[in-house]
């Protein structure tokens, strides 16, 4: 409700946001307000959910359909030892409920697809890209662009991160006038394959977080049409510019796809288990 | 033009590791030329069969991809910074 006075905990619990300069109860309100839908609850997803509801994202939705392995916690900070086994999304709920039980925490405990992906993402006001395969980015890209959502976007490997703000509008760019082509299938391999630096996603998921609490609030500017590029191993912060793709097939001037791929094919990677 | 070419983590094992080297070109279609000569293989990803760029390595030349610039005749200028940037989609 915009607006509705702040109850005494809801007072202490923000006081920090509440007296700061841009953000203040007029941004907190906003922010209690507001849905935020995180998708992924791996690396880049645990630090983002939980900034999100440590600063007080009225509902917070989390989605993920994997279990908690061992080799997650080198860099899933959401989870702990005694979540190996678990589902991630029912790990993330309860450490998300711990760390603010005053907001709502929502789980999907889902893989996302054409046929789901509309659904799961409408309720929300802004949308986080924490996922780690081509196909879901590509799927949720679209899928933010037909819904008119932001989407917040972050991506990793190795040493080397990527984070930006897709704004829905006209001549604005989305992530396929960025990237229209995913790699061919094997030339980048996964953190599996690879290997990740655990702190990165920490810094990448931070900024995702930073950005989604500023298109809330409106405040500062965002990284809409702003690429920034971070090196862990140099320290070295990068910025390119992203244009809108007037011939982009998705938000160009002749869209040419109107309706959700499921992107198994295009990009040769399995998204639906066999 | 000696501009620095920024290398993705991918393409730094064709440069023994390093993330950036000193290259020379008067446009960037030159300055892949001269890159592949130093450092073969490392436009592999870059350059399609057909001569023209990939779609999933993006080229910058400082801030603007090169794409909104002259594509491969874009012209370079001393001290320009040429960054090669892979989608990458680790979360």
């Amino acid at each position: 409700m915009s607006g509705a006075p702040f109850t005494e905990e809801q007072v202490q619990r923000y006081a920090r946001h509440i007296i700061l300069p841009n953000i203040g109860g007029a941004g907190q309100r906003r922010l209690l307000d507001s849905s935020v839908l995180v998708i992924g609850a791996g690396g880049l997803g645990s630090p983002i959910a939980m900034y999100l509801a440590a600063a007080g994202i009225g509902k917070l939705g989390v989605v993920d359909f994997d279990a908690v392995d061992v080799s997650n916690l080198q860099r899933q900070i959401l989870h702990t030892n005694d979540d190996v086994g678990r589902s991630k999304v029912e790990s993330a709920v309860e450490h998300l409920r711990s760390i603010n039980p005053t907001i709502e925490v929502i789980g999907h405990d889902t893989l996302l697809f054409s046929d789901n992906v509309m659904d799961i993402l409408a309720p929300y006001d802004v949308v986080i890209d924490g996922t780690d395969n081509f196909p879901v980015r590509y799927l949720v890209n679209d899928a933010t662009q037909f819904l008119a959502k932001p989407l917040v976007y972050g991506s990793i490997y190795q040493f080397e991160g990527q984070a930006t703000v897709f704004m829905p509008g006209q001549e604005t760019p989305c992530y396929r006038c960025l990237f229209p082509a995913p790699p061919p299938p094997g030339t980048v391999p996964s953190c599996a394959e690879g290997g990740v630096f655990g702190v990165l996603p920490g810094v990448i998921g931070a900024v995702q977080a930073t950005e989604a609490i500023k298109v809330l609030t409106g405040e500062g500017e965002t990284l809409e049409k702003r690429l920034l590029l971070y090196d862990a191993l140099h320290m070295d912060f990068q910025e390119v510019k992203i244009r809108w793709d007037a011939d982009c097939p998705v938000c160009g001037k002749e869209p040419t796809i109107t309706e959700l791929i499921d992107y198994e094919a295009f990009c040769g990677v399995p998204a639906r288990p066999e | 033009m000696a501009v620095t070419v920024k290398l993705p983590t991918i393409l730094r094992k064709h440069a023994g590791g390093e993330a950036k080297v000193d290259a020379e070109g008067g446009t960037l279609r030159e300055l892949l030329d001269n890159l592949e000569t130093s450092y073969p293989g490392i436009t592999k990803n870059v350059l399609a069969d057909d001569g023209g760029l990939h779609r999933f390595i993006n080229v910058y030349v400082n801030d603007e991809d090169v794409r909104y610039l002259g594509s491969l005749e874009t012209e370079l200028n001393e001290g320009d910074t040429v960054s090669l940037l892979p989608a990458v989609a680790g979360g």
